[in-house]
């Protein structure tokens, strides 16, 4: 911004200072030089008119005397008009006398153009011409008159005038402008640096704290200096970060003081719980010696403390994730291992819903440093939640790595939902139908839960959705330190076709037992 | 039910502040054949120990008085008593805070009976299997029957979990064992559970019975799997 105003600073005073100049420059030319040419044809008027009158009152007749008369006349001439004017005196061509006279030119002829004396032979009164005197190069001016010589005839005198003193105070007051104007320039540019610099630096020193204070340095501050508007910038601006400030560090008193509220009723709440667990199962344990709705009853109330349970281990865990508690211990694990793992973990659990997995897993190992039981948590998540809207389709999955990362894929094609649904999908409690029961046993925060564990480990779980043609969800995990590339490791959605591209299908085992070793 | 006739005889101290919890557990701990001892103050707990010599101690963590990893530390420095923790919390940091301090084994609230009792049953179970002879590993010599370990004739003390763990190790010479396995064969786990607690007491049987726990070679890491045991060359 400095820079920008400098130059067009710059460039507008030359500009301006330029035309300045040349019209100034003109004015003062065109002055001085009339001035002069007035002067010198009064004088050349003068002194010609003069001439003539010394002419006519001399006597004189022969040759000689006529030669005198014109070297008298003459150096009377030059008297009047000094060194520094030139004379030139020439024969008429219309002049037949016989006497010829020796001129005795101060000038030389060539000064004089033939259009000049075309004009003094037809008789012009006084016309003058600017012409470049040939000697010194200098502009002069040539004024011309005709001249009776008694019986000698028609002559014509010039006067050749330099105009060399003009020309040189031209120069000077050029030279004296010019530097004047330069100077000019300069001080405006330099005024200029100097304002913007005065105004920028506070508008710089501003940026600089607002950039601090967005990385959460919140007690930076700009220094208020005088009374002035930048003043007023400063203090405004410290305003806005002191109410910043206090704002945040409010909310954060409130939101770890909830966060210690969520966390110690999940505790406290263990306690009862335990009694509440065990004397349940005791109860569930003996209910074939009750009567029937008793033992119903056990049933129920069996089976809802397990919901229970795990809706209060999931409180505690996403309680535990936002206080920044969460603490992972990272394997060298393969992916395709864990998901392999879970689906088999799974087949069980959904064979009321009558869903067939089919496994794809890219060729090659798709090892990934990760938080073991996280992922797992994470897998099992996006399995269930395929079950559940699955409607009895097929559910896929393909495993895939690169470079820099490994990915899952989990696809149904089942309900779905609405693309605006995709990103709510991980909000707390969230479901996409209320009128739906959760037939998985899910607690509404499993889906924050995996979220949250896939940013844990610097990794992403993206959903994708369409109305009733099913939902997909990918997890990302970055493989080492340096994060996940640029370019996903397998698209976000595949169709029921493209799975087979990513890779061999994997058969599974329906045997819980698989996999233990004996 | 045989076995249940002969853990009639099994004393349990139950050490909670909560008196429906001890109750409850009480009511299944009786309902299984064991014997509860109840102790509901921290500083009475080391007293009720010495008094009732229980065959295993389950621990709850927060207590009035004394704190059960204190207690936890001053049973464990005179006895190697099974200790099971009940604990509310299933954080990382006290759960390991307990087993470095002595505990055998946790429950984290809330339990369901049976896992309670099958807790309780793989800390008693080692009496159950007993293959007699003696084992050698590294420099040590394992009296399986005896129950004691000694190194140039000199005894070193383990507890009956250590002494469970090195026994699994060196019967099977050579055999790498991994964590889930170790948990299921010396914890009784049917499924993967906390491997932590495998890292934790290798730990302190290392402590016991390495020259130098730095350069282990009775109780060797294979890394990324698990455990062997070292070579008999000494």
């Amino acid at each position: 911004m400095m820079l920008r105003l400098v130059v067009t600073t710059l460039v507008v005073g030359l500009g301006a200072v330029g035309l300045l100049g040349a019209f100034v420059m003109a004015q003062i030319r065109d002055g001085l030089v009339e001035t002069r040419v007035e002067r010198i044809l009064a004088e050349s008027a003068r002194d010609s008119a003069a001439a003539q009158t010394q002419m006519n009152a001399s006597t004189a007749e022969t040759p000689g005397e006529l030669q005198q008369l014109v070297y008298d006349t003459l150096d009377a001439l030059r008297v009047l008009g000094g060194e520094s004017r030139g004379l030139v005196l020439l024969q008429n061509p219309n002049n037949s006398s016989e006497t010829i006279l020796n001129t005795g030119l101060s000038s030389p002829a060539n000064e004089v153009s033939p259009a000049m004396r075309e004009a003094v032979e037809s008789g012009s009164a006084q016309p003058w011409q600017f012409v470049d005197l040939s000697l010194s190069g200098v502009p002069g001016v040539v004024v011309g008159a005709p001249l009776e010589i008694r019986s000698a005839g028609g002559y014509e005198l010039y006067f050749v005038y330099s105009l060399a003193d003009e020309e040189q105070t031209l120069a000077l007051i050029q030279s004296v402008l010019g530097a004047g104007a330069g100077a000019l320039v300069l001080l405006v540019v330099l005024m200029t640096f100097m304002v913007t610099l005065q105004a920028v630096r506070p508008i710089r020193s501003a940026a600089r704290v607002a950039s601090r204070l967005a990385e959460g340095r919140l007690s930076e501050r700009m220094p208020v200096r005088g009374n002035d508007e930048m003043a007023t910038l400063a203090r405004t601006f410290n305003e806005m970060a002191e109410s910043l400030q206090r704002q945040i560090t409010r909310m954060e008193g409130l939101s770890r003081l909830q966060r210690r509220f969520v966390s110690d009723v999940s505790h406290e709440l263990r306690t009862p719980l335990t009694t509440v667990r065990m004397a349940s199962d005791v109860l569930y344990d003996a209910r074939e010696d009750f009567p029937q709705h008793v033992a119903r009853s056990a049933e129920l109330l069996n089976n809802q403390l397990d919901r229970f349970e795990t809706l209060l281990a999931d409180l505690l865990e996403i309680s535990r994730i936002d206080a920044g508690a969460a603490r992972l211990e990272f394997d060298r694990i393969d992916l395709g291992d864990v998901v392999r793992e879970e689906v088999e973990a799974i087949i069980p659990a959904s064979e009321g819903h009558g869903v067939e997995f089919r496994l794809w897993f890219s060729a090659g190992s798709h090892v990934a440093s990760m938080d073991r039981p996280r992922v797992s948590r994470i897998v099992r998540n996006l399995l269930s939640n395929a079950v559940e809207h699955a409607q009895g389709q097929p559910v896929d999955i393909a495993v895939s790595a690169d470079k820099r990362g490994v990915a899952v894929v989990v696809r149904d094609y089942g309900v779905g939902f609405s693309p605006q649904q995709a990103e709510r999908v991980f909000d707390r409690f969230w479901r996409a139908d209320a009128a739906r029961a959760r037939t998985m046993g899910g607690t509404g925060l499993g889906m924050s839960i995996a979220r949250e564990d896939a940013t844990l480990h610097d990794g992403k779980l993206e959903a994708w959705g369409s109305q009733g043609k099913g939902a997909s969800f990918r997890l990302m995990l970055p493989r080492t330190s340096r994060g996940l590339g640029q370019q996903p490791v397998l698209p976000l959605v595949l169709s029921e076709f493209e799975f087979p591209s990513v890779g061999e299908r994997v058969p599974l085992s329906t045997d819980p037992d698989k996999g233990e070793t004996p | 039910m045989s076995r249940h006739n002969r853990c009639m005889t099994s004393r349990i101290l139950v050490v909670d502040d909560d008196p429906a919890v001890a109750e409850m557990i009480g009511i299944v701990l009786r309902a299984d054949g064991f014997e509860p001892i109840f102790c509901d103050h921290g500083d009475r707990a080391l007293d009720i120990f010495h008094a009732e010599n229980p065959d295993v101690i389950l621990l709850d963590l927060m207590l009035p008085g004394k704190s059960g990893i204190d207690i936890c530390r001053e049973i464990r420095a005179e006895s190697g008593v099974p200790i099971i923790m009940l604990t509310a919390k299933s954080d990382t940091v006290d759960v390991v805070l307990g087993l470095e301090s002595g505990a055998d084994d946790y429950v984290p609230k809330p339990f369901k009976p049976r896992e309670l009792i099958a807790r309780v049953r793989a800390r008693l179970r080692r009496n159950d299997n007993v293959a007699p002879g003696i084992v050698k590993i590294g420099d040590l010599e394992i009296d399986v029957t005896g129950h004691r370990v000694t190194r140039d004739g000199e005894m070193i003390p383990l507890t009956p979990l250590e002494f469970d763990v090195l026994v699994t190790l060196a019967r099977s010479p050579g055999q790498v064992f991994t964590r889930e396995v170790l948990l299921e064969d010396v914890w009784g786990y049917r499924h993967a559970a906390d491997t932590r607690l495998v890292n934790v007491h290798v730990q302190r049987l290392r402590a016991k019975v390495e020259r130098d726990p730095e350069n282990p070679q009775i109780v060797l890491t294979i890394r990324g799997v698990g455990y062997k045991a070292g070579g008999t060359s000494s």
